[in-house]
């Protein structure tokens, strides 16, 4: 394995709600980074790198200086990561390599978000909006089910084979009481039995909307080793951003990650088949297969058979999302993608208790953001 | 799908200068692509340069109006509201024999559309403004 590119060294994740009411981002921003810097053993003081995402609805612009004023922060190097739900995953190796550079040493990465009754939506005058919501295509389901369908055309996937994803999220989430579907596990036939919204997608293959909030604290693997948790590496990072619109993928059977995975791999010098857990972003039953083809765990249009094949429950041999997924543990907006980061360092460290997965050396996290368009993988490695 | 797709309330295009031939062909029936006279492509959706090799001479062509359908979802729970009364319908990605894909609605044929269908230009009134969709090419041996 190659050199560590930095170190996780705090997580913090908020339980998901389905609605909050009268609580700000930022005040949900705040929890949620008290709690990783606080894990982390540090004082706020410490954080000299901030990465935040785009969405904080008290403010679209100058987000980074709003969220370090309110935090009471003086970073050298701050950012916004504007890689939907790759977000989370792409705020890490940014973190890793500003510290590389040397324009900080420490770098809390955080994302959150409040879910009020009446969200207010932004005004939007992009291609999406001008040449697809004219013909009656609003929203990720039906970019998504497009997606599957044509999975489904290409290699003769079927319902089920899909189904098989939303079941084994369902499955996991039973062993995290924060997650949204705690003690409401859903089989195959109940997630076929769901009602279909955009077809061949059903209600249960899709990810509920929740407010939620998760952060992590980045640091250099020097300083990693005097800290007080088990330190989590960095081991390899890959990013691919390829398109925006489903109209305008490359592939609707492959995508981005296909890409940044290989590279993380390679600058890690693992191989798919060597992780103890695959914490892959999850948005929709689709995105868990194309990512599993893509990794190359399987050929192309193999997953069902792949999943068939493999137990992906923490004391199975192909741990997949032990926290859920977030088919299982509730999508709270772009911090979705971060909780597959979270996980991954709980699992890393031994912290996941009843879920602890066996040997649990190396994890692949991935992230993804619009429709099979912006993606980040990571490779993790306990110390 | 019996409601008047007419009638509805649905949000349409953000049209800018850039775009107009575009939607001014639409209400024509037609479809106009703009094609590159640099590196010969064809471009969907318009822009001011050429995404394969950033020339500026692009120039509208009208298109053949033929199609294959890539993929389609029948949508029953619509993304926005104003849609609503007509669903289920149909949308789909339309790789247009030019060569671009566009996203499109897809009107109902003889039987429930497959990927791979063949499909041709149906400019249809939806919302207040005729929109290039498209129905599927019946075979001959369904028109007998």
């Amino acid at each position: 394995m190659s050199q560590a590119k930095g170190a996780i060294v705090g997580i913090g994740e908020l339980k998901p709600q389905r609605l909050t009411s009268g609580v700000t981002t930022l005040e949900m921003i705040a929890e949620v980074a008290r709690l990783a810097v606080f894990d982390a053993g540090l004082e706020p003081a410490a954080i000299d790198g901030l990465l935040v995402g785009p969405q904080v609805g008290e403010t679209p612009q100058h987000v980074p200086a709003t969220i370090a004023e309110y935090l009471g922060l003086a970073p050298t190097m701050a950012n916004v990561v504007d890689l939907g739900g790759a977000s989370g995953a792409g705020m890490v190796w940014r973190a890793a390599a500003a510290i590389e550079a040397g324009m900080c040493e420490t770098v809390l990465c955080v994302l959150a978000n409040n879910r009020e009754e009446a969200p207010s939506r932004s005004p939007n005058r992009n291609p999406i909006r001008e040449f697809d919501v004219p013909f009656g295509a609003s929203g990720a389901n039906i970019s998504y089910a497009l997606l599957m369908q044509a999975h489904m055309a290409e290699h003769g996937s079927t319902a089920r084979d899909f189904a098989l994803i939303a079941a084994a999220a369902r499955a996991n989430a039973q062993l995290n009481p924060d997650a949204i579907f705690y003690g409401k596990p859903a089989d195959v036939e109940a997630v076929l039995a769901s009602p279909i919204i955009a077809s061949p997608l059903h209600l249960y293959e899709i990810v509920m909307p929740v407010a939620g909030g998760e952060a992590v604290v980045v640091t250099s693997a020097e300083r990693a080793r005097s800290l007080r948790k088990p330190t989590v590496h960095l081991l390899g990072a890959g990013e691919k951003v390829t398109h925006r619109a489903v109209s305008q993928a490359p592939s609707l059977t492959s995508g981005p990650l296909k890409s940044a995975m290989a590279r993380a791999f390679a600058q890690s010098g693992t191989r798919a088949d060597e992780m103890d857990l695959l914490s892959l972003y999850d948005c929709y039953t689709i995105m868990v297969a194309t990512t599993i083809e893509d990794a190359g765990l399987c050929a192309p249009g193999q997953f069902g058979a792949w999943l068939r094949d493999h137990d992906l429950t923490h004391n199975g041999d192909k741990p997949l999302n032990t926290h859920g997924g977030q088919l299982g543990f509730g999508q709270p907006d772009l911090a979705g993608g971060m909780t597959h980061v979270v996980e991954a360092v709980r699992q890393l460290r031994g912290e996941a208790d009843e879920r602890q997965i066996g040997k649990a050396e190396l994890a692949l996290v991935t992230g993804n953001g619009a429709t099979m368009s912006e993606a980040t993988a990571l490779v993790l490695g306990a110390a | 799908m019996s409601v008047d797709l007419n009638a509805l309330k649905t949000p349409g295009p953000t049209i800018t200068a850039l775009t107009q031939p575009f939607w001014d062909a639409a209400a024509q029936g037609q479809l106009k692509i703009q094609h590159c006279e640099d590196c010969g492509r064809p471009v969907f959706y318009p822009r001011p340069i050429c995404p394969h090799c950033w020339s500026k001479r692009l120039v509208w062509k009208e298109a053949s109006g033929k199609g294959r359908l890539k993929s389609f979802s029948q949508i029953r729970k619509p993304g926005h509201p104003s849609w609503l009364p007509a669903a289920p319908y149909v949308v789909g990605l339309v790789a247009l024999a030019e060569g671009p894909t566009m996203l499109s609605f897809i009107l109902p044929g003889a039987r429930p559309p497959h990927v791979g269908d063949a499909l041709l230009l149906a400019p249809t009134a939806i919302g207040g403004r005729v929109l290039p969709a498209f129905k599927p090419v019946e075979t001959a041996t369904e028109e007998k």
